[in-house]
């Protein structure tokens, strides 16, 4: 999945650079401080779990020591119930491959500190050097606190560097710490806080007898915090990876005697960190005020209460989706026509032939198709980070929890799925916001179904062609077909995600359980920093796969080219050219008609052609013929490309939209080697099923295949959308039939 | 003794006891829910199935059904 599993890896421990993890918990400004240190841009937001890769970077001391530094996954505690959480831990004290880190850096939020210092506690158990970075301390006053650094750092044993990540307050000082961490590692490693009563002591002891021995190795220390960890995490119920079958009996034996004994050993342990917070907190944490969060609670008033949350956050979601589909249409414009213009450039300057072919129609017009898509991307991930950095993303995940759930899915899923309707692939790199992977895989694999602007031009044609204008019950026929391929492509998407979230991604619910975040303006360079570095990871990752694609499209669209025509089109040009009594106009329209004829049965005789034909037998039950098939193929590389693909196969050329009066007749008009018309309303809704449920978007397959890094969700993707497509096509033409609808 | 919901709201507590299974009893414990603790209810939403509670001087938001599971001893008004 993500980078955060493959352990990254160690370099021989002789004269290895020291590694320093940057642990602490969600929106503690962890991200701002990583970045402010290593200079690498990165995502920053203010809401919990956004951290699902791992960062890396390097941090130059001032005596000239390079430091590695590596983040570790933000969480409230190192107990972990998933794979994803597990990371923390192996990260913070080396095991399960990852290298053992030189020094733990723990940031945490000065205005939150008692809750942040039980991840501190639980970091010390492992006796690693640790440092504490103080965060956040310009914000202490509105909370109505004073916090004194010295004497946190004489409770805790370790130094603390109080900074402030945002205006970099604080940082040199955290740097120098850091080196005289590194160089005197004993300053930073006191003995462990707390000490476990005499059968929580038996339960670690029995509990470090049965840990791996490369988990811990010879460190007592190390293995009795391991042994902690796996008393809380370990149920037989958890999703955790890698845990010897050994080490699970040893603790669930623990646990259950513990039980048994009418002891609560969660309890137990919890309480002890907590305990020793409560106790050492009056020495450096001070309550000056009643806290006020003023401002933050009285916009959370109107954001979440019943009657005026859901309109306003209904308003919000209107404009972010306006946004998409009409505010980005002139940009989309503008880069269609560069495009182009280039294409013809390009074209004029080159000798007619393969390369001509290839630059202009493959490569060009490739590049294209992949650009095309950035004013969406920018345009909806400039509203997500809004949305994240401001902390409305935390509500929005909460007023959505109660619909999305029923669903199976994730409150923040509500976002990606509604811009779905604008464009998929935007919407799929959206999905990134949620923590959870098996809420981004159902979310992911749902998202293709939404009604996305590329299917418009292809109801419109068949809709225009195939149905009459004419009202039914007072409202316009057509119309209403539009508004049912909408509602249809949803209703679909929304079982899709409830049976997914059921059989395949089955999981235990998870307790809804995070952190109000205060509403903060956005910062505006990270904002668009953070924008612009989503738009270029997409041009990078699915770029590439999309360009590779449209190639092939090119290929398959326009080879081979010597193949025996069924008339000689050179000689009829020539004897149009030639022909006497005809007027300007005429010849033109005959020279007009001939190469569209020609292109035409060119395109038939094509490999796409060909592969029309071949899939004819598959089409054939759904009421399509082989024409369609081409245009169907034609349409992978974008649902829109059907239109101009059928105008290539029925001879009125490729630059034909669907308002094309010329298409649509010429639609009507063809009939089958019977003489039967091919295109009945009946052929038309079937066409309009097949196209609301296949996959038929190569783009869509090359974003999934970026965001899961297989090539087996975008595959899996693929397979059941086209079964899906062609099932419900089937039923939609058979079932007609059937009813005597097929006239 | 009550559940954390039927508290009146911007009233205050103090946690008796968790039920419910134990990834959630565990959570809350560690966000700094323990027996004794002072809870505060800040809003409570049946149409959002939300509770929004402070602990710790932490804002924290949960599900109305899942809050159910939370036995308090509110603190007498004043």
């Amino acid at each position: 999945m993500s980078k955060a599993e493959k352990p990254p890896t160690a370099k021989g421990t002789a004269g290895r650079s020291p590694l320093v993890v940057v642990a602490g918990n969600p929106n503690t400004g962890k991200t701002t401080l990583f970045n402010q240190l290593t200079g690498q841009r990165m995502r920053v937001g203010n809401y919990p779990g956004i951290t699902i890769d791992r960062h890396l970077g390097k941090l130059q001391l001032p005596g000239g020591t390079q430091v590695e530094l590596a983040d570790v996954p933000g969480a409230y505690s190192l107990a972990a119930r998933s794979a994803e959480e597990q990371i923390a831990l192996f990260a913070s004290c080396g095991a399960g491959g990852y290298p053992l880190p030189d020094l733990v850096l723990v940031v945490v939020d000065a205005t939150q500190l008692t809750r942040n210092l039980y991840l501190t506690v639980q970091l010390l158990e492992i006796g690693r050097p640790v440092i504490v970075a103080l965060n956040m301390v310009d914000r202490l006053k509105e909370g109505g606190k004073s916090v004194d650094p010295g004497a946190l750092s004489r409770a805790l044993g370790v130094p603390v560097v109080p900074i402030s990540a945002r205006s970099k307050q604080g940082l040199p000082e955290l740097v120098r710490a850091i080196e005289h961490a590194l160089a005197h590692p004993a300053s930073a490693t006191p003995d462990p806080r707390w000490i476990p009563g005499e059968e929580l002591e038996a339960d670690i002891e029995a509990v470090r007898a049965s840990l791996p021995t490369d988990w811990a190795g010879k460190d007592e220390r190390r293995g009795r915090a391991i042994a902690l960890w796996a008393l809380l995490s370990i149920d037989p119920e958890d999703e955790l990876r890698g845990i010897p079958p050994p080490l699970r009996a040893k603790v669930l034996e623990r646990q259950a005697q513990a039980k048994a004994a009418g002891r609560d050993l969660d309890q137990e342990i919890v309480r002890s960190r907590f305990d020793w917070i409560d106790r050492a907190a009056p020495t450096f944490l001070q309550l000056d005020a009643r806290p006020s969060r003023d401002l933050s609670e009285r916009v959370d008033a109107l954001l979440l209460n019943p009657w005026t949350g859901f309109p306003l956050f209904l308003v919000a979601m209107g404009i972010l989706f306006q946004s998409l589909f009409s505010w980005a249409d002139p940009a989309i414009g503008w880069i269609e026509d560069a495009f182009s213009w280039i294409g013809t450039k390009v074209g004029a300057s080159l000798p007619e032939g393969f390369w001509r072919s290839l630059l202009t129609e493959g490569v060009i017009a490739g590049v294209g198709s992949v650009v095309v898509f950035l004013p969406q991307i920018l345009l909806l991930f400039l509203f997500i980070t809004m949305m994240e950095a401001s902390g409305y993303m935390a509500r929005v995940a909460f007023l959505m929890d109660r619909i999305m759930r029923l669903l199976g899915l994730n409150g923040r899923a509500f976002v990606p799925m509604l811009s779905g309707f604008a464009c998929a692939i935007p919407a799929i790199m959206a999905t990134r916001t949620m923590e959870r992977r098996r809420d981004r895989m159902i979310t992911m694999l749902v998202i293709p179904l939404m009604t996305c602007s590329a299917r418009l031009p292809v109801y419109t044609l068949i809709i225009a062609t195939l149905f009459p204008v004419g009202h039914w019950l007072g409202m316009p026929i057509q119309g209403l077909l539009m508004v049912f391929m909408y509602v249809f492509s949803t209703v679909v998407a929304l079982v899709a995600a409830a049976v997914l979230s059921r059989t395949i991604f089955k999981g235990r619910p998870v307790p809804l359980l995070m952190e109000l975040p205060p509403y903060r303006v956005p910062e505006w360079r990270t904002v668009l920093r953070e924008t612009w570095h989503k738009g270029k990871a997409f041009l990078t990752g699915a770029g590439t796969v999309i360009l590779t694609c449209t190639i092939a499209l090119w290929f398959l669209l326009s080879y081979p080219k010597n193949v025996a025509m069924s008339q000689d089109y050179g000689a009829a040009r020539t004897a149009i050219e030639s022909q006497e009594g005809l007027s300007e106009e005429q010849r033109e329209q005959s020279l007009a008609n001939l190469e569209h004829k020609e292109s035409a049965e060119h395109l038939r005789l094509s490999y796409a052609g060909r592969m029309g034909q071949a899939i004819e037998p598959a089409l054939a039950p759904l009421g399509f013929d082989w024409k369609i098939g081409v245009g169907l193929i034609g349409a992978f590389a974008a649902r829109e490309v059907f239109v101009s693909t059928m105008g290539l196969v029925y001879g009125v050329g490729a630059d034909v939209d669907e308002q094309s009066q010329s298409l649509r007749d010429r639609i009507r008009r063809e009939s089958d080697r019977e003489g039967e018309r091919v295109y009945t309303p009946l052929v038309g809704m079937s066409l309009m099923v097949f196209f609301a449920l296949a996959c038929q978007c190569m783009s869509t397959i090359a974003v999934v295949r970026r965001e899961t890094k297989t090539w087996r969700w975008p595959l899996f993707l693929f397979a059941y959308m086209t079964v899906l497509a062609w099932t419900a096509s089937f039923i939609t033409y058979q079932g007609g039939r059937f009813l005597g609808l097929g006239e | 003794m009550t559940t954390l919901p039927c508290l009146p709201r911007g009233g205050f507590c103090q946690l008796v006891q968790v039920n419910g299974d134990r990834s959630f009893r565990l959570r809350l414990m560690e966000m700094g829910l323990l027996p004794g603790t002072r809870v505060r209810l800040l809003r409570y939403s049946d149409v959002h199935d939300l509770v929004e509670i402070i602990v710790r001087g932490c804002h924290l938001t949960l599900r109305g059904s899942e809050a159910n599971h939370i036995l308090v001893e509110p603190e007498a008004a004043g």
